[in-house]
């Protein structure tokens, strides 16, 4: 009993950050259909680049706004210079654009700040609760930090796609480009925005990440692209809410394999899901009809 | 029903519509077949244009090169008295112009006031940053182009759906939210795509009515197969045959021009009509009025 209850809260926390950066990639899929692998290394980029701050000594917070900011533009960058040229092309173009995204900044990620690995100590502690004798909770000051964290992202987004002008325009574009083009809608602009608000979030993953493994490396990233990326399948790969349960899902099945039965199956064990989604419920869990709340 | 939409001291003083749309000398060929051929057709302030003709005639390819979805090879537009060169859908609501689709184009996962808001979005007064970043700020806006979408669908007798998603409605509904949603931008010209399809006659007499009200405020330029509706509204008729133009004229002289009667009254009009809606499009208009025009 101890056991399980340590195992599910933290697979809610793990599978949060799996949310996150799932539904980085759900943004980025909603808006322009490319599903972005490169989200890892950018995240892994913009998390070195709170790493240097850090060790150079400027605090936690600060260097997670600067990691965030520089998310924020990276993403920006990208779409409007790389990705922008085969948007709307053959799918397979933007799904080699994006692989090939992913080794070039791991590489110069690697370049920059070399392949050792870094120390990446989180702004509170990482020690288990303990509660009354030996009896310790899955759960830290740093998984709730993000905890507060994760949500935090999630409700600014809700309230930017619901109640903003500029949400707004973000959602026309993705559901009908030539439409909210017709209607005065800068199309254009809006997959920017787009792509640079899923880079930020996936930057919070990374060093939400950084912080829970301690230890980085410009891979590092690598597993939690494959997570995210199930995550989002597994929600439908349109739905944010989706994103956000395939997350929490993922999060806990991986931690009870990681309990019950062995950490090396990790892996194997988020592909088999993976495949018995696509093979049951190809439109993940919350494939979306049309006259569904999204 | 016969009320303007919305508060227009907000906006600027009450207009009369004063702009004319001119298109000259409409050349377009789709991979060596001519679409349309040396076409003129001028869209009077305030006046409802027609634009009839057989399946396959041009009409949806002229009115693509109206909205810039379709490049003319050669020929001029004109609006407001400047010439709009290289004219692409992006810029329409900014000129003033709005248009709908045939078929009715609401986005699947947006309520119909979303959708309706969706349209107003060019009268926003908050910047893309200030709306992006300062809530506050952009609050007041949010409001303005709430009340402005509900007016729209006030006009349009769709308010009670406000909160509803465009899939759960009927078609002629739906159509009602898309005509609002074009015409909650304050458009100084309407094109209408074969606004009766799908339409009761009922319901298509009310659009008769509605499309009179309007042009007090807006040109429309309006592409319709129910011919009695074209007669009905339109102040002129431009008569479009295999891409050329064949006739122009009120809606008297049209129905006593011979040409006019060989070309096209002259055919089982119905018939025709009512296969052009079960079938969609005519093959030779499909290019046309696809998402993109083959120059894109």
């Amino acid at each position: 009993m101890e056991q399980f209850l340590f195992l599910s809260l933290s697979g809610v926390i793990d599978g949060l950050v799996y949310a996150a950066f799932a539904l980085a990639l759900v943004l980025i899929w909603r808006s322009t259909r490319i599903v972005n692998f490169a989200q890892g290394s950018m995240a892994a980029a913009t998390t070195f680049i709170a790493v240097a701050l850090i060790d150079n000594g400027l605090s936690y917070w600060l260097a997670l706004v600067v990691a965030l900011l520089s998310g924020l533009v990276l993403g920006a960058v990208i779409e409007r210079v790389v990705v922008r040229p085969v948007e709307g092309g053959p799918e397979l173009n933007a799904v080699i654009v994006t692989l090939g995204l992913f080794i070039a900044i791991q590489g110069a990620v690697a370049l920059i700040f070399g392949v050792d690995q870094r120390a990446f100590v989180p702004p509170v502690s990482n020690r288990f609760f303990q509660v009354g004798d030996g009896f310790t909770l899955g759960l830290s000051n740093n998984g709730l930090y993000t905890l507060a964290a994760v949500l935090i992202t999630m409700v600014l987004l809700i309230v930017l796609f619901r109640y903003t002008r500029v949400g707004l325009a973000m959602r026309a574009s993705a559901f009908g480009q030539e439409v909210a083009r017709l209607l005065g809608v800068r199309v254009g602009r809006m997959l920017t925005l787009g792509w640079a608000l899923a880079a930020v979030v996936g930057s919070l993953a990374g060093i939400l990440i950084a912080g829970d493994v301690a230890f980085i490396s410009p891979n590092f990233m690598d597993t939690l692209i494959v997570f995210g990326f199930v995550a989002a399948v597994l929600g439908g790969l349109d739905s944010p809410i989706g994103a956000v349960v395939g997350g929490l899902l993922l999060g806990l099945a991986l931690n009870y394999v990681r309990g019950y039965l062995d950490d090396s199956l990790l892996g194997m064990a988020a592909l088999v899901i993976l495949v018995v989604v696509l093979l049951v419920r190809p439109g993940g869990l919350f494939s979306t009809t049309p006259a569904r709340r999204a | 029903m016969a009320e303007p939409p919305h508060d227009r001291t907000a906006d600027g003083p009450d207009r009369s519509p004063t702009a004319r749309l001119e298109m000259t000398g409409i050349n377009v060929a789709f991979g060596g077949v001519t679409a349309l051929e040396d076409v003129s057709l001028t869209v009077e302030p305030g006046q409802v244009h027609g634009l009839i003709g057989p399946n396959g005639a041009g009409k949806t390819t002229m009115f693509n090169v109206a909205c810039g979805l379709v490049r003319p090879d050669s020929g001029r537009i004109t609006w407001r008295g400047e010439e709009l060169r290289r004219l692409r859908p992006a810029q329409l609501s900014k000129l003033g112009i709005a248009r709908t689709l045939q078929g009715v184009g609401l986005f699947p996962g947006m309520t119909v006031l979303e959708n309706v808001m969706v349209g107003a979005h060019r009268h926003a007064k908050a910047g893309f940053f200030s709306a992006l970043f300062a809530i506050p700020t952009a609050d007041k806006d949010e409001e303005r182009l709430r009340r402005r979408a509900l007016d729209a669908l006030a006009e349009l007798d769709a308010v009670e759906y406000a909160g509803r998603y465009p899939g759960s409605l009927p078609y002629p509904v739906q159509k009602r939210v898309a005509l609002a949603r074009a015409l909650v931008a304050d458009p100084e010209l309407l094109l209408l795509d074969e606004p009766a399809s799908g339409l009761s006659e009922d319901e298509m007499h009310e659009l008769g009515e509605l499309i009179r009200v309007l042009c007090s405020r807006m040109s429309v330029l309006l592409v319709e197969h129910h011919m009695d509706l074209v007669m009905r509204v339109c102040d002129r008729i431009t008569v479009l045959d295999s891409g050329r133009q064949i006739a122009v004229g009120t809606p008297e002289e049209i129905r006593a021009d011979p040409a006019v009667t060989e070309a096209y009254l002259g055919d089982d009009v119905d018939v025709d009509a009512d296969a052009a809606e079960l079938g969609g499009r005519s093959a030779a208009q499909v290019p046309a009025s696809t998402q993109e025009g083959p120059r894109g």
